[in-house]
């Protein structure tokens, strides 16, 4: 056996791959949207960093789900966190500063996603049911806290730090994005801590016999999942100089889908943080490119519908076929 | 096929029993293995052959008896504890995650940190090293392996077994319990497993083995103990002994007192 035949079939596992599927499916997006919309200003590099800006809560969420996944849970709580987050952090921005306003909310993630854990480990009832619920709560709660009042933000630090600023001439959104997604990639790749994150997902009974605190895993990952939508609250309530309990509403089905689509694997053991990212870049463009060709709102939620739909098709077909 | 025990005993157990409600799963197991002796566990159905490997392996707690490692009374309340005074079980499933590779199977919650301090707190892994303690770990068993980036469930059902064997000695196990190691596997990879086994016996390990093919037990034990109903019945060298002879233990229809 040559050393040629060997790499071209490497070479072709590694084209064949699931992971490898969102970098096709990207860049045919993206052709797609660049050759319909040519004479527009979608192929500019300016109206990239606007989704990138745009997207980088999700993207946050979606690195974050990503966690939850990787156990083998799903969480739809984390779209209501968004919310219930940004609400707190804009109302203790009233009183306090910058610091505390921003543990208040994470905080708010921190709570949820332990209530979560532990229902669902107490329990013993599915992610879906338990997060399920507690996304009803935490939704109610964040229409509660203003009566469904809108609570600016003037903090002009804040709207910096979450929003319009700049470090080392990146917007700051987009240095969230790294910084947030970065670290993701490292535990989840490089250390033992994602290591036992999938092992948990891939066998559970394997991760117990082995030693791995399987119930003490999974609660971390729910937490994490949760402090990052928190997080995206926070990013949201900066760029927009305000919260409102509609934040992070419509955005459950769109990071799902941006994580499906991403190669992470929605029954556990398999995380792909960079194809979330790109995941959630895709459902941006996606969004940019039809609000340019004039579809409606209703026409992209479809769109993301059909995503979700193509991705989970995709996964369980892998599940079946091994 | 007697080969020379080094006499020292490795495990101890003494009086072993074990009730699920009104079930008498044990009722007085007491056998004892030595260093690097390959000592076969068997019994009909319902004997009580996995309800014994879970006290020993810490997954349930006997209800009373003893158990001695290397001459000390140990108690075992956890699978980390069997661990820690040298058990290491190969799981009738195996144990693996299907989607790791080898070598992050092997190395399953026992990860090669990175030298540097920083980076070892963090729990940064050394996958280098641990490649490498994988490649050595696997050689010296004689095990062939494709790829150590290979996915396990892309592995043979041998292979497989190989890797868990890997892994229970490459911890430094003094005893090890396999359940059925090659009743899933054809005639040859049977063999390998066989041969797997005696490695590890001429190593020192002390092997506990259970299987319902009475072949395999001749082929690879020194000794085979007998659970009937829950009771250790006979204790016997398989050399002095013909197949037939051990069915008719394990049936209950032969009695050698034990
Ligand atoms: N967790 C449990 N709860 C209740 N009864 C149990 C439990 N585990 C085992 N038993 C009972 O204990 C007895 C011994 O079972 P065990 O699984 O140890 O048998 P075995 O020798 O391994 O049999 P096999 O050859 O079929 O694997 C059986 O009567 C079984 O029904
Ligand atoms: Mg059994």
């Amino acid at each position: 056996m040559s050393i040629q035949t060997l790499s071209f079939n490497q070479l072709k596992q590694i084209a064949l791959q699931r992971e490898a599927f969102i970098y096709y499916i990207f860049f045919f997006v993206l052709l797609f949207f660049a050759v319909l919309l040519h004479d527009t200003a979608f192929l500019t590099l300016s109206n990239f960093m606007n989704i990138v800006k745009q997207t980088a809560p999700l993207t946050i969420m979606a690195v974050g789900l990503t966690f939850a996944l990787a156990v083998g849970h799903i969480d739809l709580s984390i779209g209501s966190v968004v919310a219930l987050s940004a609400l707190v952090g804009a109302l203790l921005l009233q009183h306090t500063g910058i610091p505390l306003a921003v543990i208040g909310a994470l905080l708010v993630g921190v709570t949820v996603g332990l209530i979560n854990g532990l229902l669902i480990e107490r329990l013993q009832v599915s992610s879906l049911l338990i997060t399920l619920g507690t996304m009803g709560i935490v939704t109610g709660i964040a229409r509660q806290l203003t009566n469904l009042e809108s609570v600016p933000i003037i903090n002009q630090d804040f709207t910096f730090f979450f929003g319009s600023g700049k470090v080392l001439g990146m917007p700051i959104l987009l240095f969230w994005t790294v910084v947030i997604g970065g670290c993701a990639y490292i535990i989840l790749n490089k250390l033992s801590a994602g290591r036992h994150l999938l092992a948990v997902g891939g066998n559970p009974f394997a991760a117990r016999a082995m030693g791995i605190k399987v119930t003490r895993v999974r609660l971390y990952a729910l937490i994490a999942s949760s402090t990052a939508a928190a997080l995206a609250g926070l990013l949201y309530a900066g760029r927009l100089h305000g919260a409102r309990y509609t934040l992070g509403e419509a955005d459950l089905l769109t990071v799902i889908a941006a994580v499906a689509i991403g190669g992470t694997s929605l029954f556990g053991g398999r995380a792909c943080i960079i194809g979330a990212i790109l995941g959630s870049w895709l459902m941006g463009i996606i969004n940019n490119g039809l609000i340019l060709s004039g579809f409606s709102t209703n026409e992209q939620m479809i769109a993301r519908g059909i995503i979700l739909v193509m991705a989970v098709a995709i996964g369980v077909k892998e599940l079946r076929h091994g | 096929m007697v080969r020379s025990a080094l006499d020292q005993v490795a495990l101890e157990l003494a009086s072993i029993t074990k009730s699920f409600g009104g079930v008498h799963a044990l009722q007085g197991v007491t056998f004892t293995i030595n260093k690097g002796e390959v000592v076969g566990l068997l019994g009909d159905n319902g004997a009580g052959k996995s309800t014994l490997v879970k006290c020993i392996s810490g997954i349930h707690a006997p209800d009373s008896g003893e158990i001695k490692v290397n001459g000390n009374a140990v108690f075992i309340n956890s699978p980390e504890d069997a661990r820690a005074v040298g058990i290491e079980t190969v799981f009738q499933d195996l144990a693996m995650i299907p989607e790791f590779n080898i070598v992050q199977n092997l190395f399953l919650n026992r990860e090669i940190k990175h030298k540097n301090p920083l980076l070892r707190w963090l729990g940064w892994l050394d996958t280098k090293a641990m490649t490498k303690r994988a490649r050595k770990s696997l050689n010296r068993l004689n095990t062939r392996i494709p790829s150590y980036k290979e996915q396990i469930h892309n592995l043979s059902g041998g292979q497989r077994q190989a890797i868990a064997i890997a892994r229970a000695v490459n911890w430094g196990a003094d005893i090890v319990i396999m359940d059925e190691p090659t009743a899933a596997l054809g005639v040859e990879q049977s063999a390998q497993v066989n041969d797997l086994i005696k490695i590890i016996s001429s190593q020192g390990v002390a092997v506990l083995l259970i299987s319902h093919n009475m072949q395999h037990v001749v082929e690879t034990c020194d000794r085979a103990v007998v659970l009937y109903q829950g009771r250790s019945v006979a204790d016997v060298a398989v050399a002095e002994v013909t197949k037939e002879d051990l069915v008719g233990l394990i049936t209950g229809a032969k009695k050698i007192a034990a």
